[in-house]
């Protein structure tokens, strides 16, 4: 940390703020003090300095005073620089102190305690925000162990195009993808990313834990239009959700064994089978997909087996023998 | 942490200060340090430098006027810094993205604060909100049976501070159990609620998704954990393994790749063709069997050896079930239409059916 250039910093922010006027490069130089003399000098460290501010979020105008003048100058309109007017009840307060718990230890934490800096600085009342920031009744947090987050977030923030590796579920190899990032969501505490894939011309969802390798922009800040009316949300959901459960399974299941299968079942009585033999019943369920169901049923062992229907049955025989092979 | 602060960080703190006495006219020294997480000494370097900026040209003057004369801060001339920067796209999506998220979290009391706040927030933030739209949460809702109410019966057991009743689901066991719990906390880790509470049964802190409550009541009795129950610390993770744990090895196929997704491994490593190796810990190796059967020839127990066999065993005797039923329906010309013993494994040894095996092996 350098003092001086945090003095210099905070000198051309005031000096910025206090004119209605644009101030021309030169008239900054002599307003503010810590800048070097040689012009070369100075024109980089200005450069720099006005690079942080934006970075901050400072808004520095750039125009001139009249249509005449030759050199451009800069000020900050206090409208856009200065956060509205804003009062919280005790009970937002509290709730504001829960809300920026939740980005503890994960990517925008910094950012919530940044916002937390400034609500404060406006005045928020700090017993209500401490009484939520301490509330130990319950504890929210929001993880983003996924590396490809911050960038993406960046990407999506800027909305700029990225390309990635990205490996698809099932996939032995990574495939290089183009997308221009539409938004994040988390599902079931994972994170995707949603968008317009170039190389596909399609939409599509990736998962961020599958993205291996840096996320690198591949376009300028603003170049991709996210469409009216997209629901991030939503296309993960889509994405990710499992079709109707249409068809019927019939199971014979050892008693107390099964409660999973029984749980969601059509039917469940128990099964004569032949003379002398008890402790099985017949399960009649719904299920949507072989595949998933067969891996659910499967994992019960010699505890459940499959009657009908014979795809489902010869899907759970393939994983069985699978176990063996 | 001064050491690490670079200057636009401490330029932001600046920038707040100046407000932040502005707004409560006169404020202590000590209070102030806390509430920006600085040193007392720190914080009057700050109010130093604050006091030196001068400006030059047109006319030289000091903008910024304070004191702090017996650990009191006045500001007595504030010029255009009176008013907080506003709030960064950053900043804006990280407390809206968040209070989205508790906004749906089931069984909060304070909902209609939080609309409130959302509401207030937006405006406040202005541009810099539009972007939170493109993150989302997704909280999971409880489902199933009369669960609508159990994350509503959660909170008000905690802030009655009751007991509860559970009829609980354990998918690793694939079993409903029934206890007592004394509430402790509620989580909401990932977009997923728990109930963190003293399990009158096991004796110890569980966990309670709550979308595995088959049913909840909350009982006449006060809540009362036991001065040893500690609530997790949740940045150390949720699931932590304990020394008494079993070690378990598995070779996964790019298609049982998800399991090092879902699962926390104490290691994974990369092997040929994605296949990958993962070493879990569990307390509960009748987890592991039911997953090994699920992911047949995606994944296979490397060891302990003694679980391998106990799953090889565990399909052996499923098989035999198949071969002694009757075909149903029709197949596929070519597949076999009984599976035997012997074509399940086609080796020499008999297979070890553990019992209760209906049949066994002939």
């Amino acid at each position: 940390m350098s003092k001086r250039k945090t003095e210099r910093l905070l000198g051309l922010v005031v000096c910025l703020l206090s004119t209605r006027r644009y101030l021309t490069a030169d008239q900054i130089r002599a307003a503010v003090p810590g800048y070097p003399d040689p012009d070369d000098l100075f024109k980089r460290m200005f450069e720099r300095d006005k690079e942080d501010l934006r970075e901050l979020g400072v808004p520095l105008e750039t125009g001139v005073n009249h249509p005449f003048d030759d050199d451009p100058g800069y000020r900050i309109r206090r409208q856009a620089y200065e956060l509205p007017e804003l009062r919280l009840e005790a009970d937002e307060a509290a709730v504001l102190g829960l809300a920026a718990r939740v980005w503890s230890r994960a990517q925008l934490e910094g950012a919530a305690a940044g916002a937390l800096l400034k609500l404060r600085a406006a005045g928020i009342d700090e017993a209500s925000l401490e009484a939520g920031e301490a509330r130990s009744d319950i504890e929210p947090r929001l993880a983003t162990p996924e590396p490809a987050f911050g960038p993406l977030w960046e990407a999506v923030r800027d909305r700029r195009p990225v390309t990635f590796s990205h490996r698809a579920a099932g996939r032995s190899e990574p495939q290089r993808r183009e997308l221009e990032p539409w938004g994040v969501a988390n599902r079931h505490g994972r994170w995707y990313v949603a968008g317009w894939d170039r190389g596909r011309q399609a939409v599509r969802v990736f998962r961020l834990g599958r993205i291996s390798g840096p996320v690198k922009f591949c376009g300028p800040a603003g170049s991709v239009t996210v469409p009216e009316g997209t629901d991030v949300r939503e296309l993960v959901r889509d994405w990710d959700s499992t079709p109707p459960a249409d068809r019927t399974a019939v199971l014979r299941v050892r008693s107390g064994t099964g409660f999973g299968l029984r749980r969601h079942a059509v039917e469940v009585r128990p099964d004569e089978g032949e003379p002398g033999e008890t402790g099985w019943d017949l399960v009649t369920t719904r299920f949507a997909d072989v595949g998933a169901f067969a891996d659910y049923t499967a994992a019960n062992g010699p505890d459940a087996v499959v009657l009908d229907p014979p795809d489902l049955r010869d899907a759970v025989i393939a994983r069985l023998k699978g176990v063996l092979a | 942490m001064s050491a690490s602060v670079t200057s636009t960080e401490r330029l932001q703190r600046l920038l707040a200060l100046v407000p932040y006495v502005v707004s409560r006219k006169v404020v202590g020294l000590a209070e102030t340090a806390a509430a920006f997480g600085v040193s007392e000494r720190e914080l009057v370097d700050d109010l130093n430098l604050l006091w030196c900026v001068e400006l030059r040209a047109p006319v030289p003057y000091c903008p910024i006027d304070l004191s702090y004369e017996g650990g009191e801060i006045v500001v007595s001339q504030a010029e255009s810094m009176a008013r907080p920067l506003r709030l960064a796209v950053d900043e804006a999506s990280a407390l809206l993205v968040a209070l989205r998220m508790l906004a749906e979290v089931p069984g909060l009391e304070d909902r209609s604060a939080m609309s409130r706040l959302i509401a207030k927030l937006e405006t406040a933030a202005g541009e810099a909100a539009a972007v939170s739209a493109q993150v989302a949460v997704q909280v999971d809702m409880p489902d199933g049976d009369g669960a609508e109410g159990v994350a509503a019966q959660v909170g008000a057991a905690l802030t009655a501070g009751r007991r509860v009743h559970l009829r609980y689901y354990v998918p690793g066991r694939d079993e409903a159990t029934e206890r007592d719990v004394d509430p402790m906390r509620l989580l909401v880790v990932d977009g997923r609620p728990y109930l963190e509470g003293w399990c009158r049964r096991a004796e110890g802190v569980r966990l309670f998704r709550l979308d595995r409550v088959l049913a909840l009541e909350v009982l006449d009795v006060p809540a009362a954990a036991p001065a040893e129950a500690e609530q997790r610390d949740v940045d150390q993770g949720l699931f932590r393994p304990s020394d008494d744990d079993v070690r378990v090895e598995l070779e996964l196929s790019a298609l049982g790749r998800w399991v090092a997704e879902n699962y926390p491994c104490e290691s994974v490593t990369d092997l040929e063709g994605g296949r990958l190796r993962v070493v879990l810990r569990t307390p509960d190796t009748g987890w592991v069997r039911r997953l090994a059967l699920q992911l047949g020839e995606d994944g296979r127990v490397v060891s302990p050896p003694d679980l391998a066999a106990e799953i090889r065993d565990a399909a052996g005797a499923a098989l035999a079930n198949y071969a002694e039923l009757p075909a149903v329906g029709t197949r596929p010309p070519g597949e076999p239409r009984r599976i035997t013993g012997s074509r399940a494994r086609p080796t020499a040894q008999a297979l070890p059916f553990r019992s209760p095996c209906r049949l066994g092996l002939r």
